[in-house]
């Protein structure tokens, strides 16, 4: 277990490490001063781009200033962005929470909507209720994210008038952002009428979160569903049909768990795609998140911006793949004779 | 315990449910509280003084700042605003303000007024750009655009406090439009309380970052790309109705004349009740580059008001009930300048030949889609000195032909048209207008070729005068005519770079100086009627038109009115769902 561990976390560290080392050296690779890619701050004269470049370390070698960028990253001092002045840090954490809680709401919807389809479509497969959810599945995974939210935006904001389309919640509410999630910073809040601003957030909430959600459903569906059929045809079933268990306590005893264990995996990849469909999502919604905040920081050149993006949607990502890994890992008995770390 | 937590779960959401169905009249009041307006940039500062654009005067003139005086939306004259009343002397060179007393300055997170408005505010407002001494002066850049183009500060002698709510401003030189400089979007009133704290804390360039005011709306929080957040000023002079003006005494005014006229007053006194009972507590500026997202929110009601609505769009605005799209001709002129250095253009038969060619009513259709009114002069109706009854050219190709032979331009004769690569919204397409001149030209035997280069070579070109006609125009920063006549045709405006047709006239530029040297309305107006008369005679210029203004916003909002003279104001504006 704790070998485990210890395992996972050398992979992490490595790996963040190499992704800091790429971060590093796209301030080089970008056109423009090195220096300037790598603070934000343009100097004014010399005596202020001597003092910077000694604060950075930049006139030390290569090795020395990637060391000293590391200890600077970790430390919060990500740099300031060209466009706006404020610090990265300060937009990372505002943009990157957005974006996360678009992705965690979508991958709940996948679970509690994908998951029990899944599981009916399997029992009854082949059947004509299966027929209907499989190729509705399959129809919405090969919708592209964006024409699906276009389409949505197109009926629900624009004919039917019943969703807002653009940001996380009306301007005129004033929600400080403490965790950086909207539903959470309404409840932490002071606002007298908290209702109207949850409501508010949410008819915000929904159109984006069907548009990342059902595509993430439909590969749910059709992951759980080819799970269940795998674990149907297992000898021990046709053992429990002949035991003469009736098909409820099949599914309890022996489907359920066994179906879950190879879709756990699978989610690890999922997260890729759905952080990925979220900030294509994002730029049609206006939503304030970090895929919104990166294309701005390419339209723009926006290098610093675009150094720190990458770096913390990789970590992110690169985390939470790990984690999730690292968890199936450990509940699943059956990996016990593998001995190394696997993305 | 799976089950119980699944039971927990739809517990909660239930409830959440339940907790947000409720309260609708809640929601009512909520929603009509602030107002949301979809702009279309980020503002440079949030003082006017420093920048000419029109998204940083939106941002700041009309909803955080007063001038001394203002232009009414309807009239185009000058109206009382934080200068209750006014006089000038005979010669035209002495202005005497009256200040209105109780008008109270935003309090904010970043500072508490100690004071009320007072002639201290006014001097260190006009001395910041006017003197290069001022301590101020070099803060945020230094350049003051407007003022600069003006050479306003150049003929500003003094400026004087006569005592606590009197100021007195000497100019070298009469110049009749001061007033309405003093009224533009530009000349706002800063506190000057504000800026002498700001500059014991060494930190004086929060003065255009965080500003202070006497506005309706006080600033409370800005996002670049992507809002900008005002409260309301609750002790807004308007709001407040017991500050009766000061108005200067008889004994005071015999040798001067008095300025404040009771209408005005009148006027003023009702847009206060109206006021009063306002509901409005925030103004939301929700910054949206794109024009067509822009439209969308407007349509969901995200937005309760639009900037800049594109020409493509206006139908949709139009089709729909729950939109008004509010027009007004606005303060500009699109026009066709001939090259009068230019032979044979300049002859002034010859250029009467060529505007006779022309068809103007189809280019109004063709490019501007009917958002523009037909140009006779160069001023557009919003202008007091506009005058209805103005000659006009005719489309008359038969005359055009004559006139051509007779002036010995003989049939085949080559020119060019230069279109101007820009959209504004005095010509939004200058090169589809230039096509359709040239096939016009193509009927009377002339054979043209249309000119453009990026917008930067094409102006420093047309300055060098390398055109024989240009197809471009003009917008206006206040509604009085000299700002249309010297500019666009005196000799001095030739290499300044904004006379187009290179036109020098002596007896223009002399009528223009003469409407300068009085302040009666009547007289000048008189002036420019001759104006109108010698330009159609000599015609360096046809003038096409004069495109609206154009406003889009939802029905919810009510005394929301067009300003011609510049920004989008939000005093006094309601909502009601």
């Amino acid at each position: 277990m704790i070998q485990i561990l210890i395992r996972y976390s050398t992979l992490l560290f490595l790996t963040l490490l190499v992704l800091a080392f790429m971060s590093f050296s796209l301030a080089y690779l970008f056109p423009g001063d090195p220096l300037e890619n790598l603070t934000g701050l343009v100097p004014q004269n010399e005596m202020q781009r001597e003092a910077l470049t000694r604060q950075f370390k930049l006139d030390g070698p290569y090795l020395i200033q990637f060391f000293h960028y590391v200890e600077n990253m970790l430390a919060g001092n990500w740099g300031y962005s060209f466009t706006s002045g404020l610090p990265l840090r300060e937009e990372v954490g505002i943009a990157l929470p957005a974006t996360i809680e678009l992705a965690t709401y979508a991958m709940l919807m996948a679970l509690f909507i994908g998951i029990p389809l899944g599981y009916y479509a399997g029992m009854r497969c082949y059947s004509t209720s299966d027929h209907v959810i499989n190729s509705t599945s399959i129809t919405t995974y090969s919708f592209p994210v964006f024409w699906f939210a276009l389409l949505l935006i197109l009926i629900f904001s624009l004919q039917l008038d019943s969703a807002p389309l653009s940001g996380r919640i009306s301007l005129l509410y004033d929600i400080e952002p403490i965790t950086g999630f909207i539903i959470v910073d309404i409840l932490l809040s002071e606002l007298a009428n908290k209702p109207l601003a949850l409501k508010d957030a949410f008819s915000h909430l929904a159109l984006p979160t069907l548009a990342i959600g059902a595509i993430t459903t439909a590969s749910m569906i059709r992951i759980t569903r080819r799970s269940v059929i795998d674990v149907k045809h297992r000898p021990y079933i046709a053992a429990a049909v002949s035991r003469g268990l009736s098909s409820w306590q099949i599914f309890f005893r022996h489907i359920l768990r066994n179906a879950l264990l190879p879709i756990l995996p699978l989610m690890a990849i999922q997260i890729t795609t759905l952080i990925t469909n979220a900030m294509i999502v994002e730029t049609l919604f206006s939503w304030p998140g970090i895929g919104n905040w990166l294309i701005q920081a390419i339209y723009q050149r926006d290098y610093p911006a675009l150094r720190v993006g990458m770096m913390a949607v990789s970590t992110v990502v690169i985390t939470l793949t790990i984690l999730v890994d690292l968890f199936n890992r450990l509940i699943d008995p059956s990996r016990e004779k593998y001995e190394r770390a696997t993305v | 315990m799976f089950n119980g937590w699944v039971v927990r779960l739809f517990l909660v959401l239930f409830t959440a449910l339940l907790v947000v169905s409720c309260g609708k009249q809640n929601k009512q009041a909520f929603y009509n509280s602030g107002i949301i307006y979809c702009s279309e940039s980020n503002p440079v500062t949030f003082n006017p003084q420093l920048d000419t654009s029109s998204t940083t005067s939106d941002a700041s003139s009309h909803q955080l700042y007063d001038r001394l005086l203002d232009f009414d939306p309807d009239s185009g004259r000058i109206v009382p605003s934080l200068a209750s009343s006014w006089l000038v002397t005979n010669d035209g060179l002495t202005y005497v303000f009256q200040l209105r007393k109780d008008v109270a300055f935003h309090s904010t997170a970043y500072f508490t007024p100690s004071r009320t408005f007072n002639a201290d505010d006014v001097i260190f407002s006009l001395d910041r750009w006017r003197l290069r001494s001022h301590p101020y002066h070099y803060v945020s850049g230094g350049r003051y655009p407007y003022f600069e183009s003006l050479g306003l500060a150049q003929n500003i002698a003094s400026v004087e406090r006569v005592n606590g709510y009197r100021i007195e401003i000497t100019l070298k030189r009469r110049d009749s439009s001061f007033l309405s400089n003093l009224a533009t979007d530009f000349a706002v009133i800063l506190s000057e309380e504000y800026a002498s704290q700001l500059a014991e804390d060494g930190t004086p360039s929060k003065i255009d970052q965080l500003p202070i005011g006497t506005g309706p709306f006080k600033f409370v929080s800005y996002r670049k790309d992507h809002f900008i957040k005002y409260a309301r000023h609750n002790q807004y002079w308007r709001l407040i109705n017991d500050n009766t003006p000061e108005t200067f005494a008889d004994n005071e005014s015999q040798n001067v004349a008095v300025n404040s006229t009771q209408q005005d007053e009148t006027t003023l006194a009702n847009s206060i009740e109206d006021a009063s009972n306002t509901s409005v507590k925030q103004l939301v500026f929700d910054i949206t580059p794109r024009s067509s997202l822009r439209l969308a929110k407007l349509i969901t009601g995200e937005c309760d008001a639009t900037a800049f609505p594109a020409q493509t769009e206006l139908e949709v605005i139009r089709t729909r009930d729950d939109l008004v799209l509010a027009e007004k001709p606005g303060l500009n002129i699109g026009f066709w300048a001939f090259n009068t250095q230019r032979p044979p253009f300049d002859n002034p038969d010859v250029r009467h030949a060529l505007a006779a060619a022309i068809d103007k009513n189809t280019l109004l259709e063709a490019v501007y889609f009917d958002s523009a009114t037909r140009a006779k002069t160069l001023l557009p109706a919003a202008s007091w000195a506009f005058q209805n009854d103005a000659d006009d050219t005719a489309y008359n190709p038969v005359l055009a032909r004559k006139l051509l032979s007779d002036s010995g331009v003989k049939p085949g004769f080559s020119m060019t048209i230069w279109a101007m690569p820009v959209e504004r919204a005095y010509n939004p397409n200058a090169h589809k207008m230039a096509e359709l001149i040239q096939r016009y030209l193509r009927d009377v035997g002339i054979d043209a070729t249309i000119v453009s280069y990026d917008w930067t070579t094409f102006r420093r070109h047309l300055q060098e005068g390398l055109h024989d006609s240009v197809l471009i125009g003009w917008s206006a920063d206040n509604g009085d005519p000299d700002n249309f006549y010297r500019p666009l045709l005196s000799c001095g405006a030739i290499p300044s770079g904004t006379n187009r047709a290179m036109w020098c006239n002596k007896d223009y530029d002399e009528l223009l100086n003469k409407a300068l040297q009085t302040d009666n309305i009547d007289e000048r107006n008189a002036i420019y009627q001759q104006v109108n008369r010698l330009l159609y005679e000599r015609l360096p210029l046809v003038p096409i038109a004069h495109a609206y203004r154009y406003q889009a916003y939802r029905k919810d909002l009510e005394n929301m009115t067009i300003n011609p003279f510049g920004g989008v104001r939000f005093g006094g504006v309601e909502k009601t769902l």
